[in-house]
């Protein structure tokens, strides 16, 4: 019996946006209920998928009825499981602090382009078709290019179009590894192309290699690996707050879709192809480590600050990425978790202080109201990111460092992630003490100016507050029940290298249907 | 687990969460406040003396809770006679701090702040001292730097505070990231992460090829934390917190850390050349140095910061030196080192409250005045200095006793004059505490009038000078039983050796040197005048300039390499993409691994060549002429229509039909678009960068047609096979591309519509937000000086365009239709009537066609989106998976018998989707043309024949 629950994570925004987009366009009110109602549904459905899919059955999607690999398949396995998760959560945090912070109405069609991001996010984790991923690559780059340009301004537009245009150029290249692939091997399921490559001849795989590469180029690209990272400082530094807060997933995206392809489509131990990510993507892993950790510690102002410390944590979790051993995607995986919910911690509560700042330029001005309560947050969230205990960040670093023993990398990798941790340390703290310590004498009133009213500052509400502490406590969270959490990850990952297991449940109802 | 075990985690966990209280407690007054931080810590000591009797009869006490065994991380304590003398410091000092604390702050600082993060702290070093796994140690370990960076920085209205907590957490951060490489590599030599076992592991550690790396990690670590040379500048500038934070973190916590850390793992490190060439050099070298820089220090609070980086360096030496005699001192004089050096921290906290100041320059002559003060002092500085009767003095002796019995590469007395001449300059600061600070005249210019503070702020100095004094005349009857067990636990299975702590060890060496040290200290203290001039005079090197100079050099490397790499060049990020991928293609590919080709070559025909000629011709003046928009955009129509034709030769007819509707539409938004924007491109790049970029272009070219021709010529089995069986009996329609597009491939389908769908709203908010923001008022006032047509809206066009709407609905109508069984389907057939729509726009310009027009473009969007979804979804109503279609045959006369299925309805949201998109894409433009002062026109025609007779008539 086939559960229609795993298309709801991609069909119920999917059904929802044009509602939303259409019906309640004039209405903010009821789109803001409409989509959070929505999002807390997609949460529900989401654990209910991860609790289904932590039986460790693989549960395949047959699209249309068509079996594998004629139709489309939809896979939910407990990565893609805690993937969606883990979208729905970061999700429903980055809505309620968009609509309490009042970034919902600067623009129009936020809450549409919200819930088709989702979509596009979900439907990426899910689809066991590379085409497939290809379309929701772009439903999640269309939206996200529409909700990173929410609300305008010059600057803004300048990094969107950057933004866009890199991810398209993505997007062609995308396309054109798709052809090479199924030039080569006549499919675009990803269980049937395993099945296909391990017949291919290894004398005769040149294309398929060409077509790995240009895939994990593509994936690179997204997931914002030097030297093809270059697109996400600015993006996410002018990007609304709440929004750069969900891009954190966005980059994951890319992980994953490497993780995946390069699992079970290219796969450890098939000869033809088994050495590009060892290769290429741990050197490219290494670089974006220390350009993330320069631009910490360079950065003139908080935004930029974050999205190179969101580049130095894909940098780490890149590394762990590339070494494709079931202990480093393992602690790739429980290092994902963790950064994606750090940097959209940093970035929601960067809005927060920059809503009662003038400017974001790290360098002295007066001092803020409610100081305390932020300082404490902002310390709460740089130590997620830079990798401090007691959150997750440490624990995730340390699997990182335990898992990448072998001797080509020890050296390399380990003096990355540790110095690139001091040097991103080192930055954090200048930009803390510099914003909340090093303050200027608030002006002292102009006598000859008319007399005005200076008004309080208006304190931060629960719901401006409350994404930004959720997110704090599920990193703590993650910190304290770090062994269950790790062991989750670790049967996710032995279920994604069992790939005659993956395989098997995909093909397997062939001979049924 | 036992009680025991239970109280232990208890004790760790308190002060934890004890730090909740402070912050509230805060509400209900100060004094409310410190006692709700004494409270947990009393408790904890409280449990600490319940388990002690054990402790002290040889037994450890253990707890464990399983944390992440994927990593060997759990969250396990131990409590041997060293972790009691530790905690025992740090819970009994975090009280007389507390108590210190509650008197020292002024009404101004936040003290439930301060308490809050005094109690993290005080939880993080009791964490480190009890941990029974290296892991969670480092975690602790990591705490600290992290708490002691808050409460250094407590003042952060004040530079020196900001720039010391700063300056303190980025030395011990590296250094605690160093020591998790050492941690991470010493846990796997020892094939566990747990102290207990890794101490049992000592000679395989010691053998292995890692114990080098993980031995350089882990002192790193250890000192950076205990401030050991080159290490030791960032422990004066943490002099910048408040005086109780100095109290407590430099006497008997922080800088401790490295020390417990070694004595930690002394069973298993130490007893190498390595070890002791490392450990007891740096240590020997830091004695010296730091008590060289005390005695010329005028601020108390330096001159006590100095002296403690001497003493730690004591200590470190002591453990260096590998013998388990010189261990068990070392934990004797970690003892002796707390008791003056916390009573000496708050003395001077005393004396600059009470009188305003610390240079040791504006006091003298306070014996009279603050005669408390001066005796509590007093006691401590000598006892620091090493005097008999108190208990520096025993600890010192026994310094020297190790001292002298150590060779250093050879050389039997470097060590021992060493060590002399650190103790010597020890006893000369010490003396200087006293005589320049209580002896002396009386002076009458103290910025404030001193006094003897409340007993609340003596009591704390009081009691530990009255150990002092108690441990130095009867040794063995108090601590006795403590440094013995504490020391059986860091020399572990080692024989304990002889000691004895007793005043008067007989005439020896120690004595000698002992006496040495004193005269001489005298002889400095006498001569201190002369001495300072030439200490002014020399050159030194200033470590918080170079250390802030490194660190600004570093960030300005940084904010270079970073502004020069990520400069926002789209074409120069664009270049490197392009760059990687056709590199790495080329790479991957690596020149061979083709199999044969199984395919002729087709012959070329003139019409082929004729397209390809004109393919070729139009994108090369493309090259030439990009910068002219308009000629551009018309020969990326050539382009277009000439890979239709492509489509066409190769047999793929709906895709040429697509092609061609896409197109079209393209084409004419963008002509329309192109009314609002300057009518050529500036140019920006330079000869070389046109190069560049050129040989780039030519590369990916080359590239992508490499790869088509190379598949081009092979066959491969691919799936289309089973389309092709299965398209008429399994999804009801023989035009297979339409089947796969909205059955096989329905989902791929309905997202791309989404994107459509999405784009529309995207452009529609893009316009709304660029047209109520500056670039409205730009549109407003840009003159469009370009020459308007007389005749916007020609008669003839309109006239034709009107003929063509039906012909062209019927068209869209018929290709939507047919679109299951022949080429076809709701996507051109969307495209299609877009253009018939687009066409009356351009005709009678938007105004008046909007006035004709009954469907919203979102709700086409909406409801497109939503038809297609819920076809899909209606498959579940026959359990079925989602899209699964359903077709039928159905006979309506006098139409013949045709089919029918949810694919139909499918492919009905796609073609709205396709048309609300476009007809949105339409609106926003037309929206910029009314900002732009475009007129609306009410007519459909500029001239319109009718109205003219009409008119003429009324004339008449």
């Amino acid at each position: 019996m086939m559960s229609h629950w795993i298309i709801l994570p991609v069909l119920l925004p999917a059904l929802l946006a044009p509602i939303i987009g259409f019906v309640m366009r004039h209405d903010l009110t009821m789109a803001r209920i409409a989509s959070v109602a929505g999002t807390i549904v997609l949460v529900a459905i989401a654990m209910g998928l991860t609790v289904s899919a932590a039986g460790g059955e693989t549960q395949v999607y047959d699209l249309g009825n068509w079996p594998a690999p004629f139709g489309i398949v939809l896979v939910l396995d407990r990565l893609s499981a805690i993937l969606v998760l883990l979208t729905m959560v970061l999700g429903l945090a980055v809505l309620i602090h968009a609509i309490a912070t009042g970034w919902d109405a600067r623009g129009r069609h936020f809450h549409a382009l919200f819930q088709f991001q989702l979509m596009g996010i979900a439907g990426a984790f899910l689809t066991g078709d590379v085409f497939n991923l290809f379309v929701f690559f772009e439903v999640l780059l269309i939206a996200s290019y529409g909700l990173m340009i929410h609300g305008g301004g010059r600057e803004r537009m300048r990094a969107g179009l950057q933004y866009v245009v890199i991810n398209l150029a993505g997007s062609t290249l995308f396309l054109f590894a798709l052809g090479v692939l199924y030039s080569s091997v006549g499919t675009l399921n990803m269980a049937d192309i395993a099945l296909r490559l391990q017949e291919a001849d290894p004398a005769e795989a040149g294309l398929i290699r060409v077509a790995a590469m240009l895939l994990m180029i593509v994936f690179a690209v997204k997931a914002a690996l030097f030297p093809v990272h270059f697109w996400l400082p600015a993006t996410y530094a002018n990007a609304p707050a709440p929004v750069a807060a969900l891009f954190a997933i966005m980059t994951k995206v890319g992980a994953y879709a490497i993780i995946r392809v390069h699992t079970v489509s290219f796969g450890p131990g098939l000869e033809a192809t088994q050495d590009i990510p060892g290769t290429w993507l741990f050197p490219a892993a290494i670089i974006t480590i220390a350009l993330g950790a320069l631009g910490v510690l360079g950065a003139r102002q908080l935004l930029p600050l974050i999205a190179f410390s969101v580049v130095g944590s894909m940098g780490t979790l890149m590394i762990a990425v590339a070494a494709l051993t079931p202990q480093a995607t393992a602690a790739a995986l429980y290092y994902l978790l963790h950064s994606t919910l750090a940097a959209a911690a940093l970035f929601l509560l960067a809005d927060l202080v920059l809503s009662r700042r003038d400017g974001q330029a790290l360098s002295p001005r007066p001092a803020m109201a409610q100081t305390g309560l932020l300082a404490a947050l902002f310390f709460g969230a740089a130590i997620a990111m830079t990798g401090m205990p007691p959150l997750s960040g440490f624990l995730g670093k340390l699997l990182v460092l335990d898992a990448l023993r072998m001797p080509g990398q020890i050296t390399w990798a380990w003096s990355a992630i540790l110095i690139g941790s001091l040097v991103t340390i080192v930055g954090f703290a200048r930009a803390g003490s510099m914003i909340f310590w090093k303050t200027t004498p608030t002006d002292a009133p102009d006598e000859s100016a008319p007399e005005t009213e200076v008004a309080e500052p208006r304190r931060l509400t629960v719901a401006e507050l409350a994404p930004t502490m959720a997110i704090l406590a599920i990193l703590g969270g993650m910190s304290i029940f770090a062994g269950p959490v790790m062991s989750f990850a670790e049967d996710a990952t032995a279920q994604i290298y069992d790939r005659d297991g993956y395989i098997a449940a995909v093909l397997g109802q062939q001979e049924e249907g | 687990m036992t009680d025991s075990s239970n109280f232990l985690v208890i004790i760790a966990l308190l002060p934890f969460l004890g730090a909740l209280l402070p912050g509230v407690m805060i509400r209900a007054g100060r004094t409310a406040c410190a006692w709700f931080t004494a409270f947990p810590t009393a408790l904890a000591l409280l449990l600490l003396l319940v388990l002690a009797p054990a402790v002290m009869r040889g037994e450890t006490i253990h707890a464990e809770i399983e944390w992440l065994p994927q990593l060997g991380l759990t969250a396990s304590f131990m409590l041997d006679g060293l972790s009691l003398l530790f905690a025992g410091m740090i819970l009994g000092i975090g009280l007389l701090i507390t108590l210190y604390a509650r008197f020292y702050l002024s009404g101004n600082d936040p003290m439930g702040v301060f308490f809050t993060y005094l109690l993290l702290f005080q939880g993080a070093m009791l964490g480190i001292v009890l941990s029974d796994n290296i892991l969670l140690l480092l975690i602790f370990w990591e705490l600290t730097s992290l708490s002691s960076f808050l409460l250094i920085g407590f003042w952060s209205h004040l530079p020196e505070g900001r720039q010391g907590a700063r300056m303190a957490l980025a030395v011990t951060g590296a250094g605690g990231l160093a020591m998790i490489g050492g941690m991470l590599i010493l846990g796997d030599i020892a094939g566990s992460y747990k102290i207990s076992e890794i101490l049992q592991a000592g000679d395989a550690i010691r053998a292995s090829d890692w114990y080098i790396p993980a031995l350089i990690l882990i002192l790193l670590g250890a000192f950076t934390k205990s401030a050991q040379f080159p290490f030791h500048f960032w422990l004066p500038h943490a002099m910048a917190a408040p005086t109780p934070v100095s109290a407590y973190l430099h006497s008997a916590t922080m800088v401790k850390a490295g020390v417990f850390l070694m004595a930690r793992m002394w069973p298993a490190l130490a007893g190498t050349d390595a070890w002791f060439y490392i450990v007891a050099t740096t240590g020997l070298v830091t004695m010296v140095i730091g008590a060289l820089i005390a005695l010329f220090k005028d601020d108390l609070k330096a001159l006590l910061a100095f002296s403690t980086v001497s003493h730690l360096g004591l200590l470190t030496m002591l453990l260096g030196i590998g013998t388990p005699f010189a261990a068990v001192v070392a934990v004797f004089h970690i003892i002796n080192h707390l008791t003056f050096k916390a009573a000496l921290f708050m003395t001077a906290g005393i004396i600059d409250h009470e009188t305003g100041t610390r240079d040791i320059n504006r006091l003298g002559g306070l014996r009279r005045l603050m005669p408390v003060t001066f005796v509590i002092g007093t006691i401590a500085a000598l006892s620091m200095a090493g005097i008999p009767l108190f208990n520096g003095f025993l600890s010192k002796e026994m310094m020297l006793d190790a001292a002298h019995d150590t060779t250093w590469a050879g050389n039997p007395l470097i060590v021992a004059v060493l060590a002399t001449v650190g103790a010597l300059l020890s006893v000369a600061y010490s003396l200087r505490f006293i005589w320049h600070v209580f002896f002396g005249p009386v002076r009458d210019d103290y910025p404030s009038k001193p006094h003897d503070p409340p007993f609340g702020m003596w009591a704390g100095p009081a009691f530990l000078a009255t150990l002092v004094v108690v441990i130095g005349i009867v040794p063995a009857a108090i601590v006795g039983p403590l440094v013995a067990v504490a020391g059986g636990a860091v020399i572990g299975d080692a024989e304990m050796p002889y000691y004895s702590l007793k005043i008067w060890h007989g005439v020896n060496a120690a004595l000698f040197m002992s006496i040495i040290a004193v005269v001489g200290g005298l002889v400095f203290l006498a001569l201190h005048g002369g001495l300072n001039r030439i200490w002014n005079a020399l050159p030194r090197p200033e470590a918080k300039a170079i250390f802030d100079w490194i660190v600004a050099q570093v960030a300005a490397l940084s904010r270079r390499v970073t502004e020069a790499s990520h400069n926002g060049s789209i074409s120069r990020y664009l270049a490197i993409l392009i760059v990687a991928s056709v590199a790495l293609g080329a790479v991957a590919f690596g020149g061979s691994g083709l199999a044969t080709p199984s395919r002729e070559m087709l012959p070329v025909s003139l019409p082929v060549l004729a397209g390809w000629l004109m393919l070729i011709v139009a994108t090369g003046s493309i090259v030439v002429m990009h910068h002219h928009r308009f000629r551009a955009l018309v020969l990326i129509g050539i382009i277009g229509l000439m890979i239709s034709f492509g489509f066409v030769f190769l047999s793929a007819p709906d895709l040429a039909l697509t092609q061609i509707s896409v197109e079209t539409v393209t084409i004419m938004l963008l002509l329309l678009a192109l009314h609002f924007m300057p009518k050529s491109t500036p140019r920006e790049s330079s000869g070389l960068l046109k190069l560049r970029d050129g040989v780039i272009a030519i590369a990916a070219g080359g590239g992508v047609g490499a790869l088509a021709y190379a598949f081009m010529l092979r066959d491969v089995d691919t799936i289309s096979g089973y389309h092709l069986e299965n398209s008429y009996t399994g999804g009801g329609g023989t035009n297979v591309v339409n089947v796969i597009l909205v059955d096989f491939r329905g989902y791929d389908t309905y997202g791309e519509i989404i994107v459509l769908g999405i784009a529309g709203f995207v452009i529609y908010a893009l316009m709304d937000t660029l047209l109520n923001g500056p670039a409205a008022r730009r549109l407003r006032n840009t003159d469009y000086a370009q020459n308007r047509s007389r005749d916007r809206h020609p008669l003839m066009m309109v006239v034709a365009t009107r003929v063509m709407m039906p012909i062209a609905v019927m068209v869209g109508v018929y290709i939507f239709l047919r679109g299951h069984n022949q080429p076809g389907g709701g996507f051109v057939a969307g495209l299609v009537i877009s253009i018939a729509l687009l066409m009356q726009y351009m005709a009678s310009g938007f105004a008046w066609t909007q006035n004709r027009q009954r469907v919203e473009y979102h709700a086409l969007i909406g409801i497109g989106a939503l038809v297609a979804g819920l076809t899909g979804a209606a498959a579940w109503l026959y359990n079925s998976p989602f899209l699964t279609s359903l077709y039928g045959y159905v006979e309506l006369p006098p139409i013949e018998e045709f089919g029918i299925g949810t694919a139909f309805l499918f492919d009905l949201g796609v073609f709205m989707t396709v048309l609300g998109a476009v007809m949105l894409m339409l609106y926003s433009l037309s929206r910029i043309a009314r900002y732009a002062g475009e007129p609306i026109n009410v007519d459909p025609m500029d001239y319109d024949p009718k109205q003219a007779i009409v008119d003429e008539k009324g004339e008449v």
